[in-house]
């Protein structure tokens, strides 16, 4: 049977496949938008970007966010220098960290089984990310993680955050689907990230901030 | 600020083939995103490898669902990553969705890691992390079904790129 490869490089058309959107003068088709929403195409905007250098950092901040989005997404390569497989990382809203004002829950998959966890209110500084790499596999390799921060400037609802994340070390990992709560009606103007066990950020994590439009 | 989330190619398939190739993908984006449409001639799992490299250069860590149990499997040393176990490609046209967040894809330093999502309506849901040990741009994606058996006429296949600033 035959395979099918599209060279995006020579724009040439190829016997039973349409020829790229962007050729064919659509330029603002609608997106099944992956977390299940719909977005315009336009409406995904980049704001902020942050990779550690040499050396690291202790922690990741984004601060002034606008509120001209109607919601967030932070998408990441996390290694933490805990000398340890595994770290994972708190989430600070607004720099509150206060311990009542976060609750996790929270769904892994290491390889062999799957597994539940759940945080309420007043178990930590800041809502919890699920498992990340710390810095004892290859140094090569990292974690990552989705989240988004759901009506992020709305003044009337709590805020809900949701994380996609994971990885894998060809031996090891972890997969984890999360959800957290910022117990606070406030508008959403900064985001940090700090590591819970380690003292910081290696070289090469990075961290991408979004705005999607609504 | 800019738009940053773009169509870069479409592939709906006017013909069943066992494999769908995207190439000489520009490094000029910060992650890439698939979203798959397909079905397939017999139902299948699903696998990717990059640049044409099917060594045992990968691996990966699922997490599955199938309607009455959860659980987690593991395979290392492979030679492409699977990213469906009961979110398999169907039969059925419409029935099995898939999004592949491909992150950091044109680094340099780092092994490259892959965020997958794998729906089929009438069999169960996968989260996976995959893993490509090579520090390589990636060029190239190719998906792959088990055995001989083939992606049918109309699957879909759409790539997009995100670029952060």
């Amino acid at each position: 049977m035959p395979s099918v490869i599209k060279n995006l490089a020579g724009g040439k058309s190829i016997a039973g496949l349409k020829a790229p959107r962007s050729r064919r003068g659509d330029s603002n088709q609608i997106v099944d938008y992956w977390f299940g929403g719909i977005a315009e195409l336009g409406d995904f905007e980049s704001i902020a970007t942050t990779t550690v250098g040499a050396g690291g950092v202790a922690e990741i901040d984004f601060t002034s966010i606008p509120s001209t989005y109607k919601h967030l997404q932070v998408r990441a390569l996390v290694r933490t220098n805990r000398a340890s497989t595994r770290d994972s990382l708190y989430i600070y809203v607004n720099n509150d960290r206060t311990t009542t004002s976060y609750t996790t829950h929270n769904l892994n998959g290491d390889g062999a089984s799957a597994t539940s966890a759940g945080y309420g209110s007043g178990s930590g500084v800041g809502a919890q990310s699920g498992s990340l790499l710390g810095n004892s596999v290859a140094s090569q390799t990292f974690s990552v993680f989705i989240m988004d921060i759901l009506d992020y400037a709305d003044t009337n609802k709590n805020t809900t955050i949701r994380m996609l994340g994971g990885w894998d070390s060809n031996g090891a990992g972890d997969v984890f689907l999360n959800t957290n709560a910022f117990l606070s009606t406030a508008a959403v103007d900064r985001i940090g990230f700090d590591p819970v066990n380690g003292t910081g950020l290696m070289e090469y994590s990075s961290f991408a901030l979004y705005g999607i439009k609504g | 600020m800019t738009a940053t989330y773009e169509p870069i190619s479409t592939q709906t398939l006017g013909t069943a083939v066992e494999t769908v190739t995207f190439s000489s993908i520009a490094s000029t984006y910060t992650d890439l995103v698939v979203i798959i449409n397909s079905f397939a001639s017999v139902a299948s799992d699903m696998s990717m490898y990059f640049n044409a490299d099917t060594g045992a250069n990968y691996s990966r860590t699922t997490l599955w669902g199938n309607g009455s149990t959860a659980g987690s499997l593991r395979s290392s040393s492979a030679n492409f990553i699977y990213i469906t176990n009961y979110g398999s490609v169907r039969t059925d046209q419409g029935s099995s969705v898939h999004v592949v967040n491909i992150m950091n894809y044109a680094n340099t330093t780092t092994y490259k890691t892959v965020l997958a999502r794998a729906n089929a309506s009438v069999s169960g849901v996968d989260l996976t992390a995959g893993l490509w040990r090579s520090t390589s741009a990636i060029t190239s994606i190719t998906f792959d079904l088990d055995s001989t058996r083939t992606f049918q006429t109309g699957s879909t296949f759409t790539l997009y790129g995100i670029k952060a600033e």
